[in-house]
């Protein structure tokens, strides 16, 4: 066993990590908030990533400048879907909304699928080649990048949070949406931000992943069960959890590509997420009897 | 309303008569679909366990059916009902796990996609059962081995499928069985409090809807002459499955029934319609157009609404 | 001595940080009807939770009927004849009303048709009756908790925990309410009642407990207890948060 490759293996995972936090905060976000789980969240991801290849093929925008329009795209996107949909549904049984974000992932992947058709799609990047050599050890500038962005991107998510009125405000209604609205709070509004928010984070992980990786719409699926796999892990609507849930998934995927075949690596994703289901008491979300 | 099911019924029996070889492979999908919701309903609709991940269950009634025949010569007419056994097994596991750790709402649906899932990609790698390819069965025509030169035969099965999926809803919905499913679904802890055994009663439910989906796996197979893993144990399929009950009314008996005959039709027009240049997955643009639509206006189903014009509000 | 109903020894439960119930121990003996008071907090609903099985108790042990039931999941405590109502009121919404009660008959009758009757003739009694057919979810406050009460009623339990029946009701319905527990209770059925109303406390109970931060402070007669001091404190004078 080559400890060259577990290395480079546990570097790639960082880096990339930092992209799944990104997208695993999103999710949060909305968790947090509105207690909805946006069914929908990889196939959203999926859609970044296709207008960032619109962007790069139509306008020649390098996915890593113009991540900014696919993250106000999809917060466009978010919004609208909170405040048409979403909102109407609250107060349903969580089976409503369940299959609410469904049929929106099912609109979202086929309309990928009836654009952009079926074959895998690849953006180029102008940082798409670099790759600089730490010794044995490659990193790809790509990768370094999209880290880097993910990361300032979740700092500012963070501050927005903490540190600005709106986001205080948006805490405060996932908090207690009852004492927001007392206060005056537009609590659909806020609900509608945060949801925007959410869905801004992936349209921006969307375009830093899609210079790094192979996508075709059936990829949503896979990026949601990875959501959920570091939501449930790093707790549902904790920012911290996300983070570095996203950073361990990442690197735990990595290592698991160096030792296992790549058929394989879905599998292990979603037997990790059996087992992760298991383990976490279902206490966040359901209790056991009552 | 009995009078008008069996004149219903004597109607579908003597259609094929009457109509061209499309109308009635139309009328095949729509029982066989009509089934599968049908059976999917006893756990997903009156017991109100979310399961996207049915498909896994087709899909290993399928493949057993399929290699029992292909390796031992085993005619699927017995290779049905073990593939239904063992889709049962499975379904046993997945409300195990799902029931006894007390997973609910969103984390049953992601533990029931995980299985179906893992079942797809295990499926897709072991060549032994064709990998990724699938498995094709060669066409003989022998009704031994479930297969018919003419498409009316499917058509009466798929029917019979239908029906008795539907007889077997209506018998648990009558007893104390249909009736604890129901308490379940609105409020577990309090059928608890009432006696009810609900873990038992949500294992039944799982396990008699993951049999008889298994056993539509066969005739899927026989039918199709073609298993694709990605196709029998998809996502996709799994939403066609729940579409139609819910759609229809979930946790009701004749709710999957009239999905399929509101959804398949939908499905084959938009299929041909658009999907002449290539565009595949329109029809799934519109299914998941339709399934927001249905949360958001008709959240108890097309059939409840229907029987309250028709007959006025009951409890 | 005869042997209790319901025999309560040591129950203690804790939340994380919060001891919710404290070494409790109390009786039940058949027949009777017990009030367990105390401020909000004190661990009441806790220790109906505990009892019926919705909880598992940290320490202590629990003997109905003179067997061990510590432990044992809810439908089974059911089962046994210890039925419980809860605080927030749970029906069967999208359901019937009859249907509501067939679901705690079909426990002592598997046939449905003799689970409606069942359900039926105990509808009958709390003045339900008219409302059978009707959707649980369109019901009065007032009747909503006699169909709770009917629920429990028809698994025919030999001692009824009724978690703050009387909550939210006025005087006339209170009063009505507190007739129809005194007629179960005529029947044979022992009950164990949380109440904050205390009016009917006083006209129900034969004999009271009151909890205060878990723990048992005070038990007798009702007018004896609500004049111990250590109960007047903790009703007024305590610091909580």
């Amino acid at each position: 066993m080559d400890p060259t490759l577990v290395v480079q293996g546990l570097l790639s995972g960082v880096l990339f990590g930092g992209v799944y936090s990104l997208m695993a905060v999103g999710l949060t976000l909305i968790f947090g908030v509105m207690r909805v789980v946006n069914f929908a969240h990889g196939d959203m991801m999926v859609w970044g990533m296709y207008l960032a290849f619109m962007l790069a093929s139509r306008a020649g925008v390098d996915p890593y400048v113009g991540f900014g329009v696919c993250a106000a795209a999809l917060f466009l996107l978010g919004f609208a879907v909170q405040r048409a949909l979403v909102d109407r549904i609250l107060d349903a049984p969580h089976e409503m909304q369940i299959l609410l974000m469904l049929g929106v992932a099912l609109v979202l992947e086929n309309l990928a699928l009836v654009a952009f058709g079926p074959e895998p799609t690849r953006v180029r990047s102008a940082l798409s080649s670099a790759t600089i050599w730490l010794g044995p050890i490659f990193v790809d500038v790509a990768r370094l990048v999209a880290f880097g962005v993910a990361c300032v991107l979740t700092l500012a998510l963070y501050l927005f949070l903490f540190r600005t009125d709106l986001g205080r405000t948006v805490r405060a209604a996932a908090d207690n949406t009852y004492g927001a609205r007392v206060i005056g709070t537009d609590v659909r509004r806020v609900y509608a931000v945060a949801f925007g928010v959410g869905a801004a984070c992936v349209g921006a992980a969307g375009a830093l992943v899609a210079p790094i990786i192979p996508f075709q719409p059936p990829t949503g699926l896979s990026l949601s069960v990875t959501s959920f796999n570091i939501v449930i892990i790093g707790g549902m609507g904790s920012l911290l959890g996300a983070f570095v849930g996203g950073l361990l998934v990442s690197v735990a995927e990595s290592l698991g590509a160096v030792f296992l075949k790549p058929s394989l690596k879905e599998l292990f994703s979603f037997s990790l997420l059996i087992l992760i289901l298991l383990a976490r008491p279902a206490g966040l979300f359901g209790r056991r009897t009552s | 309303m009995k009078w008008l099911g069996a004149l219903a019924v004597l109607v579908l029996l003597v259609l094929p008569a009457v109509l061209n070889s499309y109308a009635v492979t139309i009328l095949i999908l729509i029982f066989f679909y009509g089934f599968l919701g049908q059976a999917w309903n006893i756990v997903g609709g009156y017991a109100g366990q979310l399961s996207v991940g049915h498909a896994a269950f087709v899909g290993i009634g399928g493949y057993t059916a399929v290699m029992l025949s292909i390796e031992k010569g085993l005619t699927p007419w017995i290779g049905m009902f073990v593939g239904g056994a063992l889709a049962a097994v499975l379904g046993a596991v997945v409300g195990y796990l799902g029931f006894r750790f007390g997973l609910r709402g969103f984390y049953f649906v992601l533990l029931t996609v995980a299985f179906a899932e893992i079942c797809r990609i295990a499926v897709s790698n072991v060549d032994a059962v064709g990998g990724a390819l699938g498995l094709y069965v060669t066409f003989t025509g022998d009704p031994r081995q479930f297969q018919f030169q003419d498409g009316r035969v499917y058509y009466y099965i798929a029917l019979a499928l239908m029906l008795g999926a539907t007889g077997v809803v209506a018998l648990l919905e009558r007893r104390r069985f249909g009736f604890y499913l129901a308490a379940i679904r609105e409020d577990e802890g309090a059928a608890e409090a009432l006696g009810v055994d609900t873990f038992k009663y949500k294992m039944l439910a799982m396990v008699v809807s993951s049999f008889l989906t298994g056993i539509g796996g066969t005739f899927y197979a026989f039918y199709l002459f073609s298993l694709q893993p990605n196709a029998i144990f998809g996502i996709p399929l799994s939403v066609e499955i729940i579409l139609r009950p819910i759609v229809g009314g979930a946790g009701t008996l004749l709710g999957p029934i009239l999905g399929s005959f509101i959804l398949t039709p939908l499905g084959e027009l938009s299929r041909l319609y658009f999907g002449q240049g290539g565009h595949h997955g329109f029809h799934l643009v519109a299914y998941g157009i339709l399934l927001i639509a249905v949360v958001l206006f008709l959240p108890q189903g097309a059939y409840p609404y229907v029987r309250r014009r028709l007959v006025g509000p009951r409890p | 001595m005869t042997a209790a109903l319901l025999e309560v020894t040591g129950l203690s439960k804790r939340f994380g940080g919060l001891h919710a119930v404290r070494d409790l121990s109390l009786r039940v003996d058949a027949r009777e009807i017990v009030a367990l008071i105390g401020p909000n907090g004190a661990g009441k609903t806790t220790a109906f939770g505990l009892i019926s099985g919705f909880l598992t108790p940290d320490a202590g042990a629990i003997r109905f009927r003179g067997r061990p039931i510590t432990g044992l999941a809810p439908h089974r405590v059911c089962a046994l004849g210890l039925a419980r109502t809860f605080q927030i009121m749970r029906p069967f919404p999208r359901l019937s009303v009859v249907c509501n009660v067939m679901i705690g008959a079909l426990g002592r009758h598997a046939d449905p048709r003799a689970a409606e009757a069942r359900a039926r003739a105990v509808l009958e009694e709390l003045g339900l009756a008219a409302k059978a057919d009707h959707p649980a979810g369109s019901l009065t406050l007032s009747e909503r908790k006699r169909l709770e009460l009917a629920k429990a009623l028809a698994t025919e339990p030999a001692l009824l925990l009724l978690d703050e029946v009387m909550s939210g009701l006025n005087d006339t319905e209170t009063e009505r309410l507190v007739g129809e527990v005194r007629a179960i209770n005529a029947r044979g059925v022992a009950i164990l009642l949380i109440e904050h109303v205390m009016r009917a406390v006083m006209s129900l109970a034969e004999r009271v407990v009151v909890l205060d931060y878990g723990e048992r402070i005070a038990e007798g007669r009702p007018e004896v207890v609500a004049n111990e001091p250590r109960v007047i404190e903790a009703y007024l004078g305590n610091e909580r948060p």
